[in-house]
C-alpha cells in the first residue's frame, strides 16, 4: 500500500495519546436511554489514524472475525476520506455503525494491535463507529449497483447479526435473498437484546434499511416453522441458512423462580427493547419497575438487564458467583455500569428468592469461594458452608445464559444436533442437510455479534460457491 | 404479515368476534394453536386462541373480550383497518385421537374456541359432547354453530337461567349419568373455569387436557414469561403449551402469575382511556368554537 501522506515516524505516532470518546457523564446518563459514548470527533478521528503503525502483519485484520480491512480504512481516516473509509469497511462488514459499538474490540483487532500492551491499542472500534455514522448522517451512503441476478433463491430464518450478514454478502453476488424474521422488527438481537443506551434502534433500522433497497426481501412475523415448514422453504429456494439464535432462557432451578418479579432477562429486554417498555405507558407493553432489582449473572446481558433497572430508577444489585475478574462481561460494560453506581455482590451465588403474598421480597445466597479451573478455564466457585446471608429486593432477573430454541429444530428431525441441542455444521457451516447452512449462536451456543457475522461470512461464501458450482472455499484454518 | 379485518362485532355483551384476512395462518391452522396480535404501532404483543379458519376464504375468526388497553384498541378498530401485527400460527397443535366418547368445555372466549376442537374431534371418530359454561343465559353465543359438529350440546349457567345450574363440577354427575361414560374431557376457558373444570373431572377419573392462556410476549419460547409448572417441571405455555394435563397443573402458580402485571395493566388502560376523553374533548371543544 501507499506511504501515508503525513510523513510521521513511528515514534512519533507513539507519543500521540490515545483518542478519549466523549460520553454522557453518569449520573445524567443513569436517568435517560439516550446512547453513553457520543463518538469521536471528526479531528479527534483524525488524530487517532494518525496512531496506526500500519504494521505489514496487520495482527488487527487477524483478531477481527470477518477480517476488516483495518489498517486500509484507517489510513483514509488520517486523510479525512471518511466516506470512502466507510465503503472500504462494508466490503466486508455489513454492519459498521453496530460492530463499532458492540464488537468486544479489548479481545479482537485492538487487543491484537501492536500499541495495545504499551500505549493502548489504536481505536478501531470508536474509528469504526466514527466513520458508519459518518456515512449515515451525511446521506453519504449510496447503494451499490445492481449486480447480475443469479437466478438463484436464498432463505435466510432470523434476521439477526449472521442472517444480516450472509444476506447483505447473497444479494452482492446477485442472488435472490428473502429473510424470515418472527418478530415483527427486523434485527434479532440488535433489536430485542442490546438496549437503546448501547446500540441506538435507528441505526439497525438503518442497516437493514440499506440491505432493502439493495433487494433483500424481509418477511416479518413468520415464524419458521410454525407458519412454514422447512419443506415449504426448501422447495421453494435453492439454499436456506438459519441464523436462529440461541433464544431459550436458562433459569435456575432454585425455590422461589415462580414468583412474580422474578423475569428472564430475555424478558426483561425485550419488553424495554423492542416492545419498548421503558416508555410505558406511551408504550402498552409494561415494564416492571423494581425499587431494589437484582441482577443474577455477570455477562454483557447482565450488564444490560442491570443498566436498564438503574435508568428506570432501580437500586441495582449484580450477583455473580465469580469474582470480579472472572466477569464474561465486557470491561467496559462492567466499568459503565460501575460509575453509575450498580453494585457487584461477587462471590455469592442464590440459593433461594424469597417471597411474600406472591411476590419477590428478597433473595437469600451463599458465598462462594474460587477453587480449581473448571472446563471453561476459569476457576470454579465452591460454596462456602454455613456462609448464607439474605437481603431484601422486590425484582430479579435471572441473567445466567441461554441454550438453542428446539422451535425450528425440532421440525427437522433429519437435522444433526449436539446434545445441548445446537446446529452441527462443517468448517464451511453446512448441516448435514443438503441445501442447509447455519451459524451463530444456534451453532455456538451464546456468543459475540461479530462472531455470528462471521460465521454468516463463511456460509455465505460456501452458499455462493454451490449455487454457481464453484469448488467449495477451503477455510481459512487450512490455509494458515 | 398484517391482517385486515373483515367483521369486527359484539356478539354478546363484552364477547367480540374478529374476523380477519389471514390467508397464509388460515392454510396452516390446527386446532388448540393460536395467534399473536399487536393491535397498534404502540401496542403490546398478545395471544388468541384460533376459534375458526377458512383456508378458501383465507379468513381466521378469534373471538374476545375487552380486557385492558390493546382489547380496548381492538373493539374501536373497523372493518378496513388493518391490525398492525399478526403472527401465527404458534403453539403445538391439539392432540386429536379417536377416544370414545369427548367432553369440550368452553367458557368465556372458550365457547368460541372450542369449536375446531369439536369439529377435529368429531371428523376423528368420537362421540363429541359440547359444554357451554357462562354466568348467565345472554351471554351465551356460537351456540347454532357447536351444535353442526357435536353429538349433544349442554349449557351451564352459573345463575341457573339457563340449563344446569352452577359450574362444570356440578354438572358433571348428571352428564355422566346422561351420557353413561366419559373418556376425555378437554377445557378452554378462563383460568377459573379450566381449574375448578380439572378438579370436577379428577373426581371422576377423566383424562384432561386444559389450554392455557398466560401472559406471552413473543410467543416463540424466548422470554419464559409463560412458563407453568406442571407436575413439578417448567413448561412454557407458547412452544411446549398451551395444552397441558389439566390434573398436573400447579393451579396456585398460574393464578399468581395472571396477576403479574395487573398494576401496570390498569395503569395503561386508564392511561389510554384518559388519552381518549382528552381527544373527545378537543373534538368537542373544536365543534363549540366552530374550528
Amino acid at each position: 500500500m501507499s506511504k501515508r501522506k503525513d510523513g510521521l515516524t513511528p515514534k512519533e505516532r507513539m507519543a500521540i495519546p490515545r483518542a478519549k470518546m466523549p460520553e454522557q457523564n453518569p449520573s445524567a446518563r443513569a436517568a435517560n436511554f439516550e446512547e453513553v459514548p457520543l463518538g469521536l470527533t471528526p479531528e479527534q478521528a483524525m488524530e487517532e489514524a494518525k496512531r496506526c503503525l500500519d504494521c505489514r502483519k496487520q495482527p488487527c485484520v487477524h483478531g477481527c472475525p470477518v477480517a476488516v480491512q483495518i489498517p486500509e480504512f484507517i489510513k483514509l481516516v488520517g486523510e479525512g476520506k471518511f466516506g470512502e473509509a466507510a465503503k472500504l469497511i462494508k466490503e466486508t462488514n455489513v454492519l459498521p455503525a453496530v460492530t463499532g459499538r458492540v464488537c468486544p474490540q479489548e479481545t479482537q483487532c485492538e487487543g491484537d494491535c501492536t500499541l495495545f500492551k504499551k500505549y493502548g491499542g489504536v481505536s478501531i472500534g470508536a474509528l469504526e463507529r466514527f466513520v458508519a455514522d459518518y456515512e449515515r448522517n451525511n446521506n453519504l451512503v449510496e447503494i451499490p449497483p445492481k449486480p447480475k441476478p443469479t437466478g438463484k433463491k436464498v432463505a435466510i430464518i432470523g434476521s439477526g447479526p449472521s442472517g444480516l450478514t450472509v444476506a447483505g454478502d447473497l444479494i452482492l453476488q446477485g442472488h435472490a435473498v428473502t429473510v424470515f424474521e418472527a418478530l415483527h422488527e427486523a434485527g434479532g438481537v440488535l433489536v430485542y437484546g442490546i438496549p437503546e443506551f448501547r446500540l441506538p434502534k435507528e441505526i439497525v433500522a438503518a442497516e437493514v434499511d440499506y440491505l432493502v433497497q439493495q433487494g433483500v426481501n424481509f418477511e416479518l412475523n413468520v415464524v419458521a416453522g410454525m407458519t412454514i415448514t422447512m419443506d415449504e422453504i426448501l422447495e421453494e429456494f435453492d439454499a436456506v441458512y438459519i441464523g436462529v439464535g440461541a433464544g431459550l432462557p436458562w433459569f435456575m432451578r432454585i425455590e422461589g423462580e415462580e414468583l412474580n418479579g422474578v423475569l428472564s432477562a430475555n424478558e426483561y429486554l425485550t419488553r424495554s427493547n423492542l416492545m419498548k417498555g421503558y416508555l410505558f405507558p406511551d408504550y402498552d407493553s409494561p415494564l416492571p419497575q423494581g425499587k431494589h432489582v437484582c441482577v443474577v449473572g455477570g455477562g454483557n446481558v447482565a450488564m444490560d438487564a442491570a443498566r436498564t433497572a438503574k435508568r428506570l430508577g432501580a437500586k441495582v444489585t449484580i450477583v455473580y458467583r465469580r469474582a470480579r475478574e472472572q466477569l464474561p462481561a465486557r470491561g467496559e460494560e462492567v466499568h459503565h455500569a460501575d460509575e453509575e453506581g450498580i453494585v457487584f455482590q461477587l462471590l455469592s451465588n442464590p440459593v433461594k428468592i424469597l417471597g411474600k403474598d406472591g411476590k419477590v421480597s428478597g433473595m437469600e445466597c451463599i458465598r462462594m469461594e474460587l477453587g480449581e479451573p473448571d472446563a471453561s478455564g476459569r476457576r470454579r466457585p465452591i460454596p462456602i458452608g454455613g456462609s448464607n446471608f439474605e437481603f431484601e429486593c422486590d425484582q430479579v432477573i435471572i441473567s445466567i445464559g441461554a441454550g438453542a430454541n428446539p422451535l425450528l429444530t425440532k421440525t427437522m428431525p433429519d437435522l444433526d444436533l449436539n446434545k445441548w441441542g445446537y446446529i452441527v455444521v462443517d468448517e464451511n457451516n453446512r448441516t448435514n442437510i443438503s441445501k442447509v447452512w447455519a451459524g451463530g449462536d444456534i451453532v455456538t451456543g451464546s456468543a459475540t455479534v461479530i462472531e455470528a457475522m462471521g460465521a454468516g461470512r463463511i456460509a455465505a461464501r460456501s452458499i455462493h460457491a454451490e449455487l454457481l458450482g464453484l469448488p467449495q472455499p477451503t477455510s481459512e484454518k487450512e490455509e494458515e | 404479515m398484517k391482517g385486515e379485518i373483515i367483521i369486527n362485532e359484539e356478539v354478546v355483551p363484552n364477547v367480540h368476534r374478529l374476523v380477519l384476512s389471514a390467508p397464509v395462518i388460515a392454510k396452516r391452522a390446527k386446532p388448540g394453536q393460536f395467534v399473536i396480535i399487536i393491535p397498534d404501532e404502540v401496542g403490546e404483543r398478545i395471544p388468541f386462541t384460533l376459534s375458526d379458519w377458512s383456508p378458501e376464504d383465507g379468513t381466521i375468526t378469534i373471538f374476545y373480550q375487552e380486557a385492558g388497553v390493546s382489547t380496548m384498541k381492538l373493539t374501536r378498530m373497523k372493518p378496513g383497518n388493518v391490525i398492525h401485527t399478526l403472527v401465527g400460527p404458534l403453539g403445538r397443535p391439539s392432540k386429536i385421537e379417536k377416544f370414545g366418547t369427548v367432553l369440550l368445555g368452553g367458557g368465556c372466549y372458550g365457547l368460541g374456541a372450542i369449536y375446531p376442537l369439536a369439529k377435529a374431534f368429531k371428523e376423528a371418530g368420537n362421540r363429541v359432547i359440547g359444554l357451554f359454561e357462562a354466568r348467565t343465559t345472554y351471554i351465551v353465543y356460537n351456540e347454532e354453530k357447536l351444535r353442526e359438529v357435536v353429538d349433544e350440546l349442554y349449557i351451564v349457567t352459573a345463575d341457573g337461567s339457563r340449563g344446569l345450574r352452577g359450574h362444570v363440577p356440578e354438572a358433571l354427575p348428571y352428564i355422566l349419568e346422561k351420557e353413561g361414560k366419559i373418556d376425555y374431557a378437554h377445557f378452554i376457558g378462563c383460568t377459573y373455569m379450566m381449574m375448578v373444570s380439572s378438579r370436577g373431572t379428577k373426581e371422576h377419573n377423566i383424562p384432561t387436557i386444559v389450554a392455557m392462556n398466560t401472559l406471552m410476549v413473543d410467543g416463540t419460547g424466548m422470554c419464559g414469561i409463560c412458563r407453568v409448572e406442571v407436575d413439578g417441571n417448567t413448561k412454557f405455555a407458547c412452544v411446549d403449551g398451551p395444552d397441558f394435563d389439566g390434573h398436573k397443573v400447579n393451579w396456585d402458580m398460574v393464578f399468581a402469575r395472571k396477576h403479574a402485571y395487573v398494576a401496570e395493566e390498569n395503569m395503561a388502560y386508564q392511561f389510554y382511556r384518559t388519552q381518549m376523553d382528552g381527544a373527545v374533548n378537543k373534538c368537542a371543544k373544536n365543534r363549540k368554537e366552530g374550528a
